[in-house]
């Protein structure tokens, strides 16, 4: 096999068995992504000669048979992760000059696991977009067909992985910016709990919401991923002070007994009927494997995507209030005086969609609109937990679709911000309610992936991960490769 | 909700964005457009709704001693400023 058609785990388990060196798995690596980065447009920076440093370090590592669960591996970090002396832009005009002065607390967790830095991987600008549309550094292409999305925020790790340039990669989810874009790549995309993964050094966006996670090709390498820069950080004072067990030893548990709820709310109008089919068809899957499934309500599910579209962009203007072209950034040419460069800078430094969102959530948090707008977002933003809680009283874990279509055309929901948002319809509600969700590969449709979601109550990540572990060792859909990169 | 030409300018002043010429008309139909989609929120039964702000309930805000905890690096966070000068930071000046 291949060294990019082997999982993060396989190259592991190869690397320690000293079937290959950590620095010949780098230079596999970085070819690929010589050969396909201008194509793909997956990542901004490749970082060449510190991966070549990293991969000699572990090979010493691994010689003094010290190696780890990762160590030698190579990783992808999206953009949005400080990353000392490296640039990290955010995917924005704003930081395209802003080298990083530390590293986030995944890329020193990860670091430390002996993981191999390839480079930084592009974004929709801020994470704020579905499509990857929104960067700075131009789109990303969807690797099973370069006309099509990548899906966003967090395109360039999934594009990255897809391709098989980069064996795992980071990624943020604030309203679905990882599992979204690894539901259109064929992606195992997971989505920790709120708080279980530090945000420090994680550039915000919305800080009731965001939370770091993986675009990995299997549920074992998540597990091993997430084992790896989970826990509780002094830095970020949201991070849970809670132990963080070894994921790869949950896998095993048979979905044998385990109640899955189906959401009625994901199955509606807007969901494409062959995404819906192959969907339906991995629930049932479970069902022949002995899980108990029954079909349950969350009516207040559907109001997600409004309720996000005030309590996102609230939190984002004041987020993105300390990008004022003082202390680092873009500014802008001869500022006349200090509110000129305020303006014109932040006006210059930020593309369309960020500006929208800025404006949205200062409207929202302005005076004589905030308890029409704020206040009664957050109210509902109770009703869909409550409506979770419910639903958990019940079953352990959710299913449904991940996103409601296919990967759609480059273009083709630009003109239409609520149109754009809508796509993130089914993976919102985890996030106002901070839970964990996974999405898995689940089928082929019109020859582009579509994704099965598992919602599970907080700290679940364990029952998730056994469950898309169990269909994968059941499927291959997971193993497909876009014909172009395999 | 339709906004007009002077409240998107009002809304771009208070978060101190420069709008251009051509940009006012997109963002009037726009901000107008998802101001109505999240309307839809004014229905929701919400009488007896406590706000949720933080997705973990329960979780307090942990508290830490009042100490220095970091060393001193100013000059690497001031490779990244604009303008700066004898460590200070340069902005245009603001008291005549």
């Amino acid at each position: 096999m291949s060294l990019h058609a082997a999982t993060a785990a396989e190259l592991a388990r190869g690397l320690r068995a000293k079937r290959y060196s950590a620095v010949e798995v780098a230079g596999h690596f970085l070819a690929r992504i010589e050969r396909a980065n201008p194509a793909l447009n997956a990542f901004v920076t490749v970082t060449r000669e510190r991966a070549l440093a990293d991969a000699k370090r572990a090979d010493e590592r691994l010689a003094r048979g010290e190696g780890g669960p990762l160590t030698g591996v190579p990783v992808a970090h999206k953009d949005i992760f400080c990353t000392t002396g490296i640039l990290t832009s955010c995917g924005s005009r704003m930081l395209s000059n802003f080298v990083s002065p530390y590293d986030a607390t995944v890329v020193e967790r990860l670091d430390a696991a002996g993981m191999v830095l390839l480079g930084k991987t592009n974004m929709d600008e801020f994470a704020m977009g579905s499509s990857n549309e929104t960067s700075f550094y131009g789109p990303v292409k969807n690797p099973w067909d370069e006309r099509k999305v990548p899906g966003g925020s967090s395109g360039g790790s999934a594009a990255a992985v897809a391709a098989r340039i980069a064996p795992v990669a980071t990624g943020t989810d604030t309203g679905g910016s990882i599992r979204q874009p690894g539901a259109l790549t064929g992606l195992t995309g997971f989505k920790p709990t709120y708080g279980r993964v530090s945000r420090y050094g994680m550039i915000a966006f919305a800080s009731s919401l965001d939370q770091a996670g993986v675009l990995a090709q299997s549920a074992e390498d998540a597990a091993l991923v997430l084992s790896a820069m989970a826990g509780h950080d002094p830095r970020d004072s949201t991070s849970v002070d809670a132990p963080v067990p070894d994921y790869a030893a949950a896998l095993d548990k048979p979905v044998k007994g385990l109640k899955i709820g189906i959401i009625r709310e994901f199955f509606g109008e807007g969901l494409d009927a062959a995404t819906g089919d192959a969907v339906r068809a991995a629930i049932e899957h479970f069902r022949k494997e002995g899980a108990r499934v029954k079909e349950v309500s969350l009516p207040a599910l559907p109001l997600s995507v409004p309720t996000y579209y005030v309590v996102a962009p609230a939190e984002c203007s004041s987020n993105l209030s300390r990008f004022d072209g003082v202390r680092f950034g873009h500014r802008c040419k001869d500022p006349k005086d200090l509110t000129d460069l305020y303006k014109r800078t932040r006006g210059e430094g930020f593309g369309a969609e960020v500006k929208r969102r800025i404006m949205t959530g200062t409207y929202v948090l302005s005076a004589g609109y905030y308890d029409a707008y704020y206040l009664k977002a957050q109210k509902v933003r109770s009703l869909i937990n409550a409506d979770f809680k419910r639903a958990f009283g019940e079953v352990d874990v959710l299913m449904g679709p991940t996103a409601p279509t296919p990967a759609f055309d480059i273009g083709a929901k630009t003109d239409d911000p609520i149109l754009m948002y809508l796509n993130d319809i089914y993976t919102i509600g985890a996030n106002l309610a901070g839970l964990p969700a996974v999405s898995v590969p689940c089928g082929l449709v019109g020859g582009l992936p579509v994704g099965l979601q598992v919602i599970g109550p907080h700290f679940a990540e364990e029952r998730l991960l056994a469950a898309a572990h169990a269909w994968q060792r059941a499927t291959d859909w997971h193993r497909r490769m876009p014909a172009a990169y395999a | 909700m339709t906004l007009t030409r002077r409240d998107v300018e009002n809304i771009a002043h208070l978060a101190r964005l420069e709008i251009t010429e051509a940009e006012m008309p997109v963002y009037v139909k726009s901000l107008s457009s998802i101001l109505a989609f999240v309307e839809q929120l004014s229905g929701a039964p919400t009488a007896d709704v406590a706000p949720m702000a933080h997705p973990l309930e329960g979780q307090v805000q942990p508290l830490r001693e009042d100490r220095v905890t970091e060393s001193d690096r100013r000059a690497a966070y001031q490779a990244n400023a604009p303008a700066v000068e004898a460590g200070l930071y340069l902005v245009p000046k603001v008291i005549e």
